[in-house]
């Protein structure tokens, strides 16, 4: 019992160091911001100022609250696109793309069902997204079980097809006529609206429904399990009697699922799909991915953690003068540590973990094997 | 030998302890090496041989004790230290760059500069000579790593220390990965480093090699010094006994086998390597039920395609498999293995485990998706669990728990793991490569002993080993093999070592075409790119 204790608390050491150096790190910054602003003065409690106004803008208040989960649910699934392809071996960098076509899919859907009766209309929609999605998932998974092309290039490259070609798409051929700005048809019917007075909507209940789903299908089936072989030694499982060209397919496939869920909601929440539809939670998502380390539970948290700190965001730029943009700073400083552990053992004095398929070696392996 | 006017011995390890959670990996060692010896360090996997190296190489610090050079005591922080200090170690695995040179391989770290941009090599290419004949291996420093056979490579290792003046030499197994002809030119090289005042300490497992080479045998037990040696006062028992802390059968008694209809039946089978080359050209061969074929091989002449090939890990070019009257060759790994094959891997961690999952999960890697370890789609962690408390036992697998990672097994453990894994179901065919390959004394005799239970109760056994020992242990039939031929096949019991040997060496055709893989003095690159194991 003390054993798991210290493996799962070992496991928690490298991310919760990683979040409290990208705290001070930003601390530095925001004490900087307070320099350059309006008053330019040298506050060194500005950083306390910011982080509980921070925290008060999630947690705060039932709106905050739920504007907390509604911006954790996308992260969550994105985080999943990712994390789950770590187990299987795999840097899913695909996410963005696949948010996209998963949204872009979603909204044409939407819009042709948005005559039928909600539940009708959404199923639809939602269906759509997902399997968009998977499909931009599957086609890195093929490329890389026959060719071996190696998926951090093919889904870099995809990323940017996808989010020229379906911009494209909306300004021409689905452009609906009628807006001043060009974008698809209302979603109607198929639009997720918030419950109550809140913004939290339907999709959030299905991405926290996800989690479970998912630590239950690595850690519970049989699949699961020759996912997590391939993953981690994919020459034992091919010894074995896996498939791991099949895997590999499966797996992005899924990826691409949860990706495609993920742009659906937040597609489905504005009813429609905007020409430009900037969205970060496909990059986000290699974030909760790595600060979860590849686990769904840990995802979930992470994916809350950064969806706080969106949420809470804007009360800290009117409390304390700090950009919103420091949320960001954060994020990629949380990044910077997990993916060098090296620094932050170094800066804590620990031992080196033991050499391993962790996580976070899957994403900092940046060769590709042949798969056979 | 001139002992008699006792100076300080060139090494002194005093009382070196070191602990790890839940072990005393070293318990007050004491270790003394004088110059010119050749000092044998012998014990089983685990004993502790390599935390002690790690400390003297500097790679870990000892929790108590003490480590002397020339009767100094000496805080040895790092390798650099270390190699600064005279120490020089030959690992396992060679620390080479196959794409450069010789003498650029040997030459990283320790530049030697014409001016501070350009590195000397004409110097360097000088010293490295002189060395290599000093020592009795002249090499071509230009000669690119990866051309060189196994036994060459180990030798620009040793040319490595001794570039950097080491005067201690650490060899960990070093003759692992040798032929026996290869070993029997490496030791001559040992001897002449003794010869000219260098220390060597002998990492092994294998006694007739320690017996052969060394003048002072320090046997290993579970962190303590059980005992010294000196070679005359000695044999293999008595050393297997002070290794293991009983008695050990060295050769088991494989009895009388009853072969009946042949399982396995591979006609004409040609198998490519990796780069197109052709590794396995047109074998054919049987294997009956209740009888052990061995694979007699210079590593690197077809076996691991031939393996390959049958086990489903690799396409034929051309020829037939049939397993139990079936022709198998286009069946991918799972529909052989569900048709009662079985395949211990020759390497372990790239093959044989995910080192990182538990032993239960390791245990059913091969069987997880049948019943009882799955229900439906779900896996049945209660039936893995109490499987795998069954193999562990069965096995003798030592281990704190069944959920441990493999990956903190030792070696001897990490294979009865697998041999758990695969002998322990029932089998038509079973496919052994080196499957005592880096084990101990104990470890192997378990494991022979299993594979002649598994063949008497009926299996075909297919054993390839680059031990000849090994295989004429073991084998009711011996296949040699030679470039991708099967060159002889010989009856297992009657088999002269001597001529077996031989053919592995020829093929048993005339020698012109000089010896595989072991290169003369100065050998040219073997243009073939034999002798190299992929």
């Amino acid at each position: 019992m003390k054993k798991r204790f210290r493996s799962y608390a070992g496991k928690l050491l490298i991310p919760a160091l990683s979040i409290l150096l990208a705290l001070v790190v930003a601390s530095i910054l925001i004490i900087a911001s307070g320099l350059v602003g309006p008053d330019k003065q040298l506050d060194w409690t500005l950083p306390f100022v910011a982080y509980s106004a921070l925290l008060q803008g999630a947690f705060g208040s039932v709106r905050g609250f739920s504007n907390m989960l509604v911006a954790a649910a996308p992260l969550m699934l994105t985080g999943l696109a990712v994390g789950v392809g770590l187990k299987a071996g795999l840097f899913n960098i695909g996410a963005s793309g696949q948010v996209l076509l998963g949204g872009f899919a979603a909204a044409l859907l939407g819009a042709r069902a948005a005559g039928a009766p909600m539940w009708v209309a959404i199923s639809v929609a939602m269906l759509a997204g997902i399997l968009a999605g998977a499909l931009a998932g599957f086609i890195p998974g093929a490329l890389k079980a026959y060719t071996g092309a190696h998926e951090v290039v093919t889904t870099i490259m995809l990323n940017a097809l996808i989010q020229l070609t379906v911009s494209g798409l909306v300004t021409d051929v689905f452009r609906a006529p009628g807006f001043t700005f060009a974008r698809t048809a209302p979603a109607g019917n198929a639009t997720l609206v918030g419950l109550g007075t809140t913004t939290l909507h339907f999709g959030v209940l299905l991405a926290f429904l996800c989690i479970p789903l998912s630590y239950w299908f690595l850690w519970r089936t049989t699949t699961g399990f020759e996912i997590r072989s391939v993953g981690a030694n994919p020459t034992a499982a091919r010894y074995a009697g896996m498939n791991p060209r099949r895997m590999i397919i499966m797996t992005m496939s899924l990826c691409g699922a949860f990706a495609g869920m993920a742009g659906a909601i937040e597609i489905l929440r504005l009813g429609y799909y905007p020409a430009v539809f900037g969205t970060s939670i496909g990059f986000d998502g290699i974030t909760v991915a790595l600060l979860g380390q590849g686990n769904p539970i840990g995802i979930m948290l992470s994916a809350l953690l950064l969806g706080a700190m969106r949420a809470g965001a804007p009360l800290m730029q009117i409390k304390a003068g700090v950009p919103v943009e420091i949320i960001d700073v954060i994020q990629g400083v949380i990044l910077i540590f997990l993916s060098a552990e090296v620094i932050v053992r170094k800066i804590f004095r620990l031992k080196a973990a033991a050499p391993g398929t962790g996580e976070i070696q899957t994403f900092t392996r940046t060769y590709g094997e042949k798969v056979t | 030998m001139s002992i008699e006017q006792s100076p300080p011995p060139r090494l002194q390890m005093r009382g070196i302890t070191k602990r790890f959670p839940g072990v005393v990996a070293n318990d007050h060692i004491d270790l003394d090496v004088k110059a010119g010896e050749i000092h044998a360090l012998l014990g089983e996997n685990g004993a502790g041989k390599s935390t002690l190296m790690n400390i003297l190489y500097g790679l870990s610090r000892p929790d108590e004790g003490e480590v002397l050079l020339d009767g100094q005591t000496v805080q040895i922080a790092d390798p650099a230290d270390a190699i600064a200090r005279g120490i020089g170690m030959v690992h396992q695995h060679f620390m080479l760059i196959p794409v450069l040179t010789v003498a650029e391989n040997i030459l990283l770290g320790t530049e030697t500069m014409a001016n501070p941009i350009f590195i000397d090599r004409r110097e360097a290419r000088k010293r490295i000579i002189e060395l290599g004949k000093r020592f009795g291996f002249e090499i071509d420093p230009d000669a690119k790593v990866e051309s060189l056979s196994v036994g060459w490579q180990q030798r620009v290792e040793i040319l490595k220390a001794l570039y950097r003046q080491a005067k201690i030499l650490v060899l960990d197994e070093p003759t692992a990965v040798l032929t026996p002809q290869e070993t029997v030119e490496i030791f001559a090289v040992f001897r002449r480093l003794a010869a000219e005042g260098h220390s060597i300490i002998f990492i092994s497992h294998k006694l007739y090699e320690v017996l052969e080479i060394a003048d002072r045998i320090t046997v290993i037990r579970r962190g303590q010094v059980v005992g010294s040696r000196l070679p005359s006062q000695t044999n293999e028992d008595d050393l297997a006994e002070l290794m293991v802390g009983r008695r050990v059968l060295l050769a088991v008694d494989r009895g009388k086998s009853n072969p009946t209809e042949p399982v396995l039946k591979v006609e004409n089978l040609k198998v490519q390597q990796d780069r197109g080359q052709e590794a396995v050209r047109g074998v054919s061969f049987n294997v009956r039920a209740g009888e052990i074929l061995g694979i007699a091989g210079v590593a690197g002449n077809g076996q691991d395609e031939l393996v390959e090939a049958i086990t489903g890990l690799r396409r034929p070019n051309g020829g037939t498999i049939q397993l139990a009257d079936q022709d198998i060759t286009n069946w991918n790994v799972r529909q052989r293995r569900e048709h009662g094959l079985g395949y211990v891997p020759g390497d372990r961690q790239k093959y044989g485990l995910v080192l990182g999952f538990p032993i239960t999960d390791n245990l059913v890697l091969t069987q997880y998706y049948n019943p009882p370890f799955a229900r439906g789609i779900q896996r049945n962690d209660g039936a893995i669990e109490e499987w795998a408390q069954k193999m562990i036992k069965e096995y003798d697998v030592r281990t704190p728990s069944s959920s441990v990672s493999a990956g903190t097994l030792s070696g001897g453990n990490q294979q009865k793991v697998i041999v758990a894994r695969e002998f322990g179901r029932d089998l038509k065919l079973l496919v052994l490569d080196q499957p005592t390959r880096g084990l101990d004394v104990g470890s192997i005799e378990f494991i022979h002993k299993q594979t002649i239970l598994k063949r008497n109760a009926g299996t075909g056994i297919l054993l390839v080993s680059a031990e000849l020992d090994e295989v004429l242990e073991l084998s009711d039939r011996i296949a040699v093999m030679y470039r991708g031929e099967i060159v002889a096949l010989v009856d297992g019991p009657t088999a002269n070592k001597e001529e077996v040997g031989l053919l592995m060496a020829t093929g048993g055709r005339a020698q012109t075409e000089g010896t595989p893989s072991s290169g003369g003095p100065g050998a040219a690159p073997d243009p073939s790119g034999r002798g190299t194991t992929s």
